[in-house]
């Protein structure tokens, strides 16, 4: 057989479960790693491609936190699951466009992979450990649960770490979120495996929407957007944090700061809310 | 027939008055630095007056931007030196002792707090004034088990904390910020409302009496240039806030660009549904309580009343009749049901408010009750059959004003219970299980209450969800904003 050209993925946006190149019709190169060679042609996500995955985001939040925990749990280890079938896709992507040896990107995956399966082991455990019963002076039943704030955005970290986003993004869902992620550019190729799995492991469409673009021209719009609840920058751009804590305030969004422990219960409920609900106790 | 209205003859109630010479209060009120009160360097004093007569109580120092920094100077030192470095086991044994001499000073307290405040005497004696001394009780047991607060994570104090509180239960604010604040190892500079600084005051002296540390907590009384001091001092690690969801926003951007950590305790617009199959009379009852308890001056209060159409006409009826009830006027009256509005800018806000809402329309209600000739008073009232579009079905009025919509089915009562950019407070009445649980749990709240409303403890956590603020003040939740978690 003679060697045919290969057939490369057009690499598009994963807004609301589906694939659409962006409405803008922009285009950002992605090279081979230390050279000029073409990898491929992502997508610059506009305005408009955000504000569609906040309208996504949102109309599936509701659905997702009313799913059982434990139903929420086998989605995130289904995501374990079809993320190591697309290992060797994830890794010659890491290869070609990060220039990671073989070793480091197995690795990557190893830790993509160790995220999805520590949070789906705790979607439905955290709620024990944050929530109680409290012992207040009166005949009430007092209790503190948690839920989910709502519509979560995330903008990544510009140094990409595979594992880091994966751990992201399975911190705000396993408790009822749904998010908006805009992938730092470095890495970004990554978004076709990873919305793959996303996409093929029950996960109801819109909880979980990716975008590639220009961080510069779209973290304003995700500061000020009246439908976001919760805005978590993991970049080390501390003026751009101070600029996001302010535009929060527009509508007291909670601001995230760089998580340290990607694999932890504080992780998990930097995500969530406590509601107390009040009882009588008596005739 | 009998007619029973007219049989029953109309008992008035007696007055009775509470006595006011428990309390002694200053002409000349000083702050509260490094555990000694002293005169501002500003020499500037403002008059803080009885709401319920319109009579100045005392002069309250005016705090400028050089006292808050002296202020900050003695928390500073008294955290590096001493509260940083002290057991959890020494600091809770301060905050038992403080919780015990509230306890003996607590009619003192309570009048104190009705003349400054115009709350009546009845709610600052069995609600306000208690619930201080359990804050303080509940908090003192924290500082030695701190470390089962967070398991598995290692724990610190933040440091020098700015509090600035409301004017609607001024000493249960103070009460709420300081004790879990000192239980945590942090030092406290506070700043009370300007109308109402006369009970924290009183509390610096119970501080400074239990022997409390000096500096740990300081107390600087002034407007809000005193506290937008506090807020923009480079020495504050941490800002809590409670009041209207406009300052807190102006917080929130003004450090935007610090490290300091910030808890919002804001406004909001509490939806209180009544399901058809409700305890009708016990429902009225929580409702009344929901929206005219402390005047309506209440950031939780129930003001979006919303009935099952089957039922409108019926509660409607049994509101206004309760309404015809409510006794309004001297807060020092231990009969009295709603006490004086507490200023005359708040008095004014509110009757623009309701102006405002007789023009928008809506069906106006306010009792023919009689009102005192002095100080300032306003009659409970509500508007019924508004929209959702109605302003005063969106924004916070902070008085004795509700406004009433009905729904058809579970679904349009969670909807309009939910339109709102508040998420504070809700209310949920139905004898059916079930349903209180679905709506509660769907109802965008921080505190839901079912089959009551407006209650309080120390244990239990309390704040909003969305514009009505971050962070939880009360219970274990509670301890988290004042602690560094590594």
């Amino acid at each position: 057989m003679t060697d045919l050209i290969k057939i490369s993925k057009t690499i598009k946006l994963f807004i609301g479960g589906e694939f659409p190149r962006t409405e803008s019709g922009r285009s950002l190169p992605v090279y081979v790693a230390k050279t000029k060679k073409l990898y491929a042609y992502l997508c610059k996500a506009s305005r408009k491609d955000l504000r569609n995955s906040v309208t996504a985001a949102q109309s599936a939040q509701a659905g997702w936190a009313a799913r059982s925990a434990y139903n929420r749990t086998q989605i995130l280890y289904r995501m374990a699951e079809m993320a190591e079938g697309k290992r060797e896709e994830f890794i010659e992507t890491l290869m070609s466009t990060l220039g990671y040896t073989k070793i480091a990107a197995n690795k990557a995956v190893n830790e993509a992979i160790d995220a999805f399966v520590y949070f789906a082991g705790f979607a439905d455990k955290y709620q024990q450990m944050i929530g109680a019963v409290n012992p207040v002076s009166g005949p009430h039943h007092n209790f503190t649960s948690s839920e989910p704030v709502g519509v979560v955005a995330l903008i990544c970290n510009s140094k990409f770490n595979l594992g880091e986003v994966v751990a992201q993004i399975s911190a705000v869902i396993a408790s009822g979120n749904a998010v908006v992620v805009l992938m730092a550019e470095a890495g970004a190729a990554t978004l076709a495996p990873l919305s793959e799995v996303l996409a093929t492991s029950d996960l109801p469409k819109g909880v979980v929407n990716l975008l590639t673009g220009d961080l510069n021209e779209l973290y304003q719009h995700l500061g000020t957007h009246m439908e976001i609840q919760s805005l978590s920058y993991q970049g080390s751009n501390k003026k751009i944090l101070g600029e996001l804590k302010e535009m929060a305030a527009g509508n007291m969004k909670r601001v995230i700061p760089p998580i340290n422990d990607m694999l932890s219960l504080d992780h998990l409920v930097s995500y969530v809310e406590y509601k107390t609900v009040w009882h009588p106790i008596g005739n | 027939m009998l007619d029973t209205e007219s049989k029953i003859v109309n008992f008035e109630y007696a007055p009775s008055i509470e006595a006011i010479d428990i309390v002694r209060i200053e002409p000349k009120n000083k702050l509260f630095i490094g555990g000694k009160f002293v005169e501002p360097t500003s020499k500037k004093y403002f008059a803080s007056i009885n709401p319920a007569t319109g009579e100045p109580l005392a002069q309250i120092a005016d705090a400028n931007a050089k006292d808050v920094d002296l202020a900050v100077k003695a928390a500073r030192k008294a955290y590096n030196t001493v509260w940083s470095k002290m057991s959890g086991k020494e600091r809770g044994r301060y905050l038992f002792r403080i919780a015990r001499m509230i306890q003996e000073r607590a009619r003192e307290l309570a009048v104190l707090e009705t003349l400054d405040n115009g709350k009546p005497i009845k709610e600052s004696r069995d609600i306000d004034i208690p619930l201080v001394a359990a804050h303080f009780f509940y908090y003192a047991g924290w500082a030695d088990k701190l470390e089962y607060a967070v398991p598995g994570r290692a724990i610190q104090p933040l440091g020098v904390v700015g509090q600035i509180i409301p004017w609607n239960f001024p000493l249960l604010m103070a009460a709420w910020k300081i004790a879990p604040a000192l239980a945590c190892g942090n030092t406290v500079v506070i700043k009370p409302a300007e109308t109402t600084s006369l009970s924290c005051l009183l509390l610096a002296q119970i501080l400074q009496e239990a022997g409390l540390p000096d500096g740990v907590v300081n107390v600087v009384t002034g407007a809000g240039e005193t506290g937008a001091a506090i807020v923009s001092h480079p020495d504050i690690n941490k800002i809590a806030f409670t009041g209207s969801t406009d300052v807190g926003r102006l917080i929130q951007k003004s450090i935007a660009h610090t490290d300091k950590r910030l808890t919002l305790e804001l406004g909001g617009k509490s939806a209180h549904i009544v399901y058809e199959d409700a305890a009708i009379e016990q429902a009225v009852e929580g409702v009344i309580n929901g929206i005219y308890f402390n005047q309506g001056h209440v950031c939780c209060a129930g003001s979006r009343l919303l009935l099952e159409e089957s039922i409108s006409d019926l509660f409607v009826g049994k509101l206004k009749s309760r309404m015809e009830k409510l006794r309004v006027g001297n807060p020092l009256d231990k009969n009295t049901d709603i006490g004086a509005i507490n200023s005359a800018t708040e008095f004014g806000k509110i009757k623009k408010l309701i102006d405002s809402g007789i023009e928008e329309g809506g069906e106006f209600f306010e009792p023919s009750i009689e009102l005192p000739k002095k100080g300032f008073f306003q009659k409970p009232c509500f508007f019924n059959k508004v929209s959702s579009a109605f302003s005063l079905s969106r924004v916070e009025v902070f008085g004795p004003v509700l406004t009433i919509s009905t729904f058809r089915t579970t679904q349009e009562a969670i909807m309009k219970a939910n339109d709102t950019q508040y998420g504070l407070a809700a209310g949920v009445w139905s004898e059916k299980g079930s349903k209180i649980h679905k709506t509660a749990a769907a109802l965008k709240a921080g505190v839901v209450w079912a089959n009551t409303y407006n209650k309080f403890d120390p244990s239990s956590p309390f704040g909003g969800f969305n514009e009505s603020g971050f962070g939880r003040e009360g219970g274990r939740h509670g301890l988290f904003p004042y602690l560094s978690i590594k």
